[in-house]
């Protein structure tokens, strides 16, 4: 059960979130001031709602006198929650307002507010220690809302463990099998991939030199250069940022145009951007979207891209429901690892730095 | 946050015990468990009176970042023969069963600014919250009083904490706290936590209704132990069971009522929910309200109090009156 402080590698299949980090809870647009979302972030059930003045606010949600849902209570004046089941009122602080059944205020009843971002389109949540909560940490998903970037994305509701589809986003040579009618592609698992990391973040770069584009990137290159044909260079550049989010720069270009050194402008550029948020040991909410760098005013490319990205993830999401199932059916095998899991065993330590911080690492069950 | 009921007692080891004010004693625990403590937070003590085990709430004053030592102040109530008496008779060395820390005065973070005001042993609650609030670099006030400088625990080392934006108010030396200047001077939006005694606490009360500020912006924590009188002993009786005893001056009516074989409703013991409510059906002497339960309007008459902390004294309009004569007539549901 111990564990040593600077080299932490557990064989854990699965591991809990941190608490000390930002978690989207949402897209901008589900968090409104008509009604109050209810949505679960690493075990924790939330009631999300925007004050009249448009501020985003997070609530347990489970009213303090009975733990009634207050997802299931409406909202009342500037910033108000009101319970479903005995009226007791809380503000945005997660302070009662209001119990209608007696003259004063019980001074202890509160539920938790927790501390909000709004950035790049996505609400972001803190759970953990409201005093360490610096919005500076949020990832940079910067291409989300760049006017340099076009695009747009979906939620998944992925029937897995978070660090599953972390594990499915660092290592693509599962594209080979997984996504073959698209962007799969042998040279994938052939070629050579270089891992570097710091302290928050992780990334794998693979290049593919001359090589036949696969059919989603033979699309994408005709979007921009009508009528391509011929050899291109692809990379897939992923970048990891602690706690869940990873944006992967992905792309193709005329091959020896000089992409591999810098000039990209014979190709097409696109960025997945990911963040994956926790929702119960065995499920997870995964924010994808795709954004791209050319031809950015055509609302259709942007449907076709995300109808296609659509498609791929929707084969991921088979797969992550049959490993998790297949997980769960056999408790008493282990993972075994490979060179391709670099990156995401890179992952893995990170997560395991930050919940041995916590102290929650201990509380794992090891073998 | 919500206070976790989820009551885990364990085993502390008394690390060392200090003087730091008249009757105030700094005791440093040991818990078998390291465990991270946030401002505001209390153990709950089990002490030993009279032989009796009984349970104690103390606020943590401080703490080690690892959670290996956290420090308890505790006043010496000169009349009291209760827990305060156990907690000054220990040594280092000796094993004590607490609780983990529990929160009921949680400092929210976040707000524009803060005033931090603290009466006497009321120190306790709110040194820890000024340190974060200093350490946060929040726009911040600590505003501690008392009757005389001697009674005051941790002032020299508040005074180097928080240099300016400490304000001490001392009543021996004619530099008693005025609350509607304080509470006049609190920003719109700023949050004024508050620990002391009920007269202070319910004159900021009162200060902060007139001035209309949000009510939700004044936070405090209520252990019930403080009321508008000298605790007293008294005789309580209940007619319809027959039941006649004495309140002693260290017990609420409620233990007492329990002692006596009585089955009595209650849950937070300090006097916030209002299920040990009773009737009042006679009164020789006045009702000391210590709760927070009733509004002033429901207290005036007389007719129902809160028995866990709320007591009866003789003080009488127009007699003399004699301490320990009060009787208090009452039915239970
Ligand atoms: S459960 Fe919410 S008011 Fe009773
Ligand atoms: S038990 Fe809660 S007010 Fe007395
Ligand atoms: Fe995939």
């Amino acid at each position: 059960m111990t564990v040593s402080a600077t080299k932490t590698t557990t064989t854990a299949k699965l591991l809990p979130s941190p608490l000390n980090a930002w978690f989207v809870a949402g897209w901008d647009h589900e968090i409104t001031a008509k009604g109050i979302l209810a949505r679960t972030v690493a075990g924790r059930p939330l009631a999300l709602y925007r004050s009249q003045d448009g501020r985003a606010v997070a609530l347990a949600d489970a009213c303090w006198h009975r733990l009634a849902p207050l997802s299931q209570g409406k909202l009342v004046g500037r910033d108000e929650i009101q319970c479903p089941y005995h009226g007791l009122r809380y503000n945005a602080a997660g302070r009662c307002t209001s119990m209608p059944a007696q003259e004063t205020l019980n001074p202890s009843a509160t539920v938790p507010s927790f501390p909000v971002v709004e950035r790049h389109r996505y609400v972001w949540v803190w759970l953990g220690d409201p005093t360490k909560a610096d919005p500076s940490l949020v990832p940079d998903m910067h291409q989300l809302d760049s006017p340099e970037w076009a695009g747009d994305g979906e939620t998944i509701h992925a029937p897995c463990n978070y660090q599953l589809v972390l594990d499915n986003l660092m290592d693509l040579t599962h594209e080979e099998f997984v996504h073959s009618s698209s962007i799969g592609q042998e040279e994938l698992s052939e070629s050579e991939f270089e891992v570097t990391h710091d302290e928050t973040s992780v990334t794998v770069t693979r290049w593919m030199h001359n090589i036949d584009a696969p059919p989603f990137w033979r699309k994408n290159m005709r979007d921009k250069f009508p009528g391509f044909e011929g050899k291109v260079d692809r990379w897939q550049i992923i970048h990891y940022y602690f706690p869940s989010t990873i944006c992967i720069d992905v792309g193709v270009a005329e091959a020896g145009t000089g992409a591999p050194e810098g000039d990209r402008s014979r190709g097409v550029n696109g960025y997945v951007m990911n963040t994956i948020t926790p929702e119960t040991e065995r499920s997870c909410h995964y924010f994808w979207a795709f954004m791209r760098n050319y031809r950015l005013e055509s609302q259709l490319i942007t449907t076709q891209l995300r109808d296609g990205v659509h498609g791929v993830f929707g084969e991921d999401e088979a797969m992550l429901l049959a490993q998790q199932e297949a997980i769960d059916a056999n408790p008493d095998y282990e993972f075994y690892n490979l060179n391709i899991d670099m990156g995401g065993m890179w992952v893995r330590r990170l997560l395991e730095r930050a919940l041995e911080a916590e102290g929650r690492l201990a509380a794992l069950p090891t073998a | 946050m919500a206070d976790s009921h989820n009551i885990a007692w364990r085993r502390a080891v008394v690390d060392s015990v200090a003087d730091v004010a008249e009757n105030i004693r700094r005791i440093v625990l040991r818990p078998e468990r390291p465990c991270s403590v946030r401002p505001g937070e209390h153990v709950d003590v089990r002490t030993s009176v009279g032989g009796e085990k009984q349970v104690r709430s103390y606020s943590v004053v401080d703490a080690a970042e690892d959670g290996t030592h956290l420090a308890l102040s505790v006043f010496r109530t000169p009349t009291s023969r209760g827990g305060s008496v156990f907690m000054h008779s220990l040594r280092p060395g000796q094993l004590l069963e607490i609780t983990q820390p529990m929160q009921n005065f949680p400092l929210r973070i976040g707000a524009p600014s803060y005033v931090l005001l603290a009466g006497g042993i009321g120190i306790t609650a709110i040194a820890g919250m000024a340190a974060l609030l200093h350490r946060l670099g929040a726009d911040y006030r600590l505003v501690y009083v008392a009757r005389s400088r001697e009674a005051m625990a941790y002032l020299d080392d508040l005074a180097a904490l928080h240099g300016d934006r400490l304000e001490v108010h001392v009543d021996a030396e004619g530099t008693s706290l005025d609350v509607r200047t304080l509470v006049g001077s609190v920003p719109g939006g700023a949050e004024l936590y508050m620990c002391g005694p009920i007269r202070l606490m319910d004159a900021v009360r009162r200060a902060w209704v007139e001035r209309e500020l949000d009510p939700t912006n004044l936070r405090y924590e209520t252990f019930g132990n403080s009321g508008w009188y000298e605790a007293e002993p008294f005789t309580v009786r209940i007619p319809r069971l027959g039941v006649e005893t004495c309140v002693g001056s260290d017990e609420s009516v409620l233990d007492a009522l329990e002692r006596a074989g009585v089955d009595m409703m209650s849950d937070c013991r300090k006097g916030e929910c209002g299920l040990c409510q009773v009737k009042v059906l006679e009164l020789s002497g006045r009702i000391d309200h210590r709760d927070v339960f009733y509004s002033d309007r429901q207290k005036e008459p007389n007719t129902r109090m809160c028995c866990c902390v709320s007591r009866a004294v003789a003080a009488g309009p127009g007699t003399v009156p004699v301490p320990g004569s009060a009787v208090l007539t009452i039915d239970v549901p």
